[in-house]
């Protein structure tokens, strides 16, 4: 009886994660092919921001919550991953190449950053303030890139103003045969689900598995022989390639500019993964989503007379605080403690019953 | 030589700026290691309380160094009761909860002030030298700098609530077993790091003038010097702010500000990369 007990364990978590992703497909799978059957262009092209930035959230998420690496200038491979495939398809015309180098350049760019900061043994607060403060760097730069002098072959920089320009990605090796709206949608949800469980896959292997243990224990991984330098500057190339990714698909549903590699972008992500869950990888999707549901509904109700006091600052602002100290563990952390405990109290119930038999059978 | 003496001057009033900016924050950091992200969002808090209490016919001077410290610090003081205390020896979600508060700020400010530029103009007129001019208002700062820095290393060094402070900065418990109350240490660092930062974003504000999210200007900068300064509060924060004020203005000459801006950014990266601990914590460790 006990034995079988203990068994059934591993077997159930299996069971419940396989449905859990069998739901979060469903999920994604409805909204690639539901969505456009109904909804207007503006929704769609903001659902495909949605997904764009789930993605962003997910490559944090890949190395705050499973590396440990907390990143506050994630910002600055979104941007770079936009501006790179902005000026290379305004110089090369095609974009099938140009949308490759939006997600190679960014990785490389983290690989440089990277060695410099994990060779240096640099942690914590540290690595805070770098790479803030190379995103700091790259917003400041860009900003005053207007004129002439700071254009890239034939792509204006543009400065303050962005790139409005921006060209929309192209079907592969037809220049100027632009995808639509619907398209990029579908492109953007299909390379989410692409992403998601290509991250849950990565953690199931033996290099998700060291991963782990770096951040439980970096000491200790080291002194088992572990390069934990090469482990997190592999991680965070592939989260600046995410990243990259990202400020792709967001060039093609708005353009690229300066923003990108702000602050306020770089902390978003951060919300998002607090409110979401830290150490999950739904959880920062489901922030995400929800997070820019509240923030664009909070925009429109500021503009209503009577409320201008709805500031989305101010909201998000009291939202992180009260998460950081009451919800720690996000969401998805509440959501199971909550399912934990009504099993518990669904347990209670016939336990106490066989206990109060144990008791009185001999 | 005037030119000389001007770049001086410039490098001088970049050196001020930077120690005002970061003292309150390395006071927090320093003493409890606590990083405060809501510091920008101090300053700015600061500059509206003098701008407001002018606005209402106060002095400008007292404006700027009674009311505004006054205000973030009485502040500051709340926020350590209802937030920080709760957070204590967990870095990163202090960082996190600031970040919360900061974003709370400029949200709060801008539905109470509105999302403009506000102002008032620099008092002491400005001054010539041989063929350039220069706001003598900037020379005062600097004084003001040197004169914070000054005042805080006699308190520390020959004070009782020196002596209280630096003991419980090495070693909370063992100041405790002597009697202290650590958690009220705490509390009366993390209000005068707030008043600090509200004096500095008083005094600052005729220069940048203040609008909600001035924080982020400030932000960066301060946390680059005090982490750069490393363990030691004063003199890290001042070497610190020595070296990459003149960094700063030395690139602005020679390029652009914004460049001159990049400059001082990408000197702090290389810093931290060749003294990871900061420049206190591998010379001069033994200083204040």
């Amino acid at each position: 009886m006990k034995a079988g007990r203990v068994k059934a364990g591993p077997v159930k978590a299996g069971r419940m994660a396989l449905a859990g992703n069998l739901a979060v497909l469903a999920a994604g799978l409805a909204a690639l092919f539901g969505l456009p059957a109904f909804a207007e262009t503006y929704l769609i092209i903001n659902s495909t921001i949605f997904a764009a930035f789930a993605i962003l959230a997910l490559s944090l998420a890949l190395i705050w919550g499973y590396a440990g690496i907390l990143c506050f200038g994630q910002a600055a491979f979104f941007g770079l991953g936009g501006y790179t495939y902005a000026v290379a398809a305004i110089n090369m015309g095609e974009t099938t190449l140009p949308a490759l180098m939006a997600v190679l350049l960014p990785a490389l760019f983290a690989g440089l950053l990277g060695y410099f900061m994990f060779w240096g043994r640099i942690s914590d607060v540290y690595l805070g303030v770098i790479t803030l403060t190379v995103s700091l760097i790259f917003y400041r730069f860009v900003n005053q890139t207007a004129g002439e002098q700071w254009n890239i072959g034939d792509a204006p920089l543009g400065g303050f103003n962005g790139i409005p320009s921006t060209p929309i990605l192209n079907w592969p090796g037809r220049a100027g045969d632009q995808l639509a709206p619907e398209d990029i949608f579908a492109l953007s949800v299909g390379l989410l689900l692409a992403v998601y469980f290509g991250c849950k896959l990565l953690l199931a292997t033996r290099f998700g598995r060291i991963l782990v243990a770096i951040r439980e224990n970096e000491t200790r991984a080291e002194l088992l022989g572990y390069d934990v330098r090469l482990y997190k500057l592999a991680i965070f190339m592939l989260g600046g390639a995410m990243a990259g990714l990202s400020g792709l698909l967001f060039a093609n549903s708005v353009f690229v500019s300066p923003t990108m590699f702000s602050l306020p972008v770089s902390g978003q992500i951060i919300i998002w993964i607090i409110i979401g869950g830290l150490g999950t990888l739904i959880g920062p999707v489901i922030g995400c989503i929800l997070m820019q549901v509240l923030t664009n509904w909070l925009g429109t109700v500021s503009q209503i007379k009577g409320f201008g006091w709805v500031d989305p600052n101010l909201v998000l602002g009291v939202l992180l605080v009260i998460f950081v100290l009451l919800v720690p563990r996000g969401l998805t952390g509440l959501a199971a403690g909550v399912w934990s405990w009504l099993k518990g109290l669904a347990n209670r119930a016939p336990a106490e019953r066989s206990a109060t038999r144990e008791q009185t059978d001999p | 030589m005037d030119y000389l003496v001007i770049l001086l001057l410039q490098i001088g009033s970049a050196v001020a700026s930077l120690v005002l900016m970061s003292i309150g924050l390395a006071v927090i950091f320093g003493m409890m290691r606590v990083i405060n992200l809501a510091h920008g969002e101090f300053l700015m808090l600061g500059g509206y309380a003098a701008i407001t209490a002018f606005n209402h016919g106060v002095n400008l001077w007292l404006a700027m160094v009674v009311v505004a410290p006054l205000a973030v610090g009485l502040f500051g003081a709340v926020v350590e009761r209802l937030v920080i205390r709760h957070l204590y020896g967990r870095l990163i979600d202090t960082m996190l909860a600031t970040w919360g508060l900061s974003l709370a700020m400029i949200g709060f400010v801008t539905v109470v002030f509105g999302n403009t530029v506000s102002g008032i103009s620099a008092p002491l007129g400005s001054l010539s030298i041989g063929a350039y001019r220069t706001g003598a208002y900037e020379i005062f700062l600097i004084g003001v700098a040197v004169l914070l820095l000054v005042a805080g290393w006699l308190v520390l060094r020959f004070t009782r609530y020196g002596l209280i402070a630096r003991g419980t900065m090495q070693n909370p418990a063992m100041a405790a077993a002597l009697g202290t109350n650590p958690s009220a240490v705490y509390a009366v660092t993390f209000a005068v790091g707030s008043a600090l930062s509200g004096l500095a974003g008083g005094l600052l504000a005729p220069l940048s003038g203040v609008v909600p999210t001035i924080g982020a200007a400030y932000i960066a900068k301060a946390f680059i010097t005090v982490i750069s300064g490393g363990a030691a509060i004063l003199s890290g924060t001042a070497i610190a702010a020595t070296l990459l004020g003149a960094i700063n203005t030395l690139a602005t000459f020679a390029f652009t500000s914004v460049l001159g801006e990049v400059a001082l950014l990408v000197a702090a990266v290389v810093l931290l990369r060749l003294l990871p601990q900061g420049i206190t914590g591998r010379f001069f460790r033994r200083a204040l």
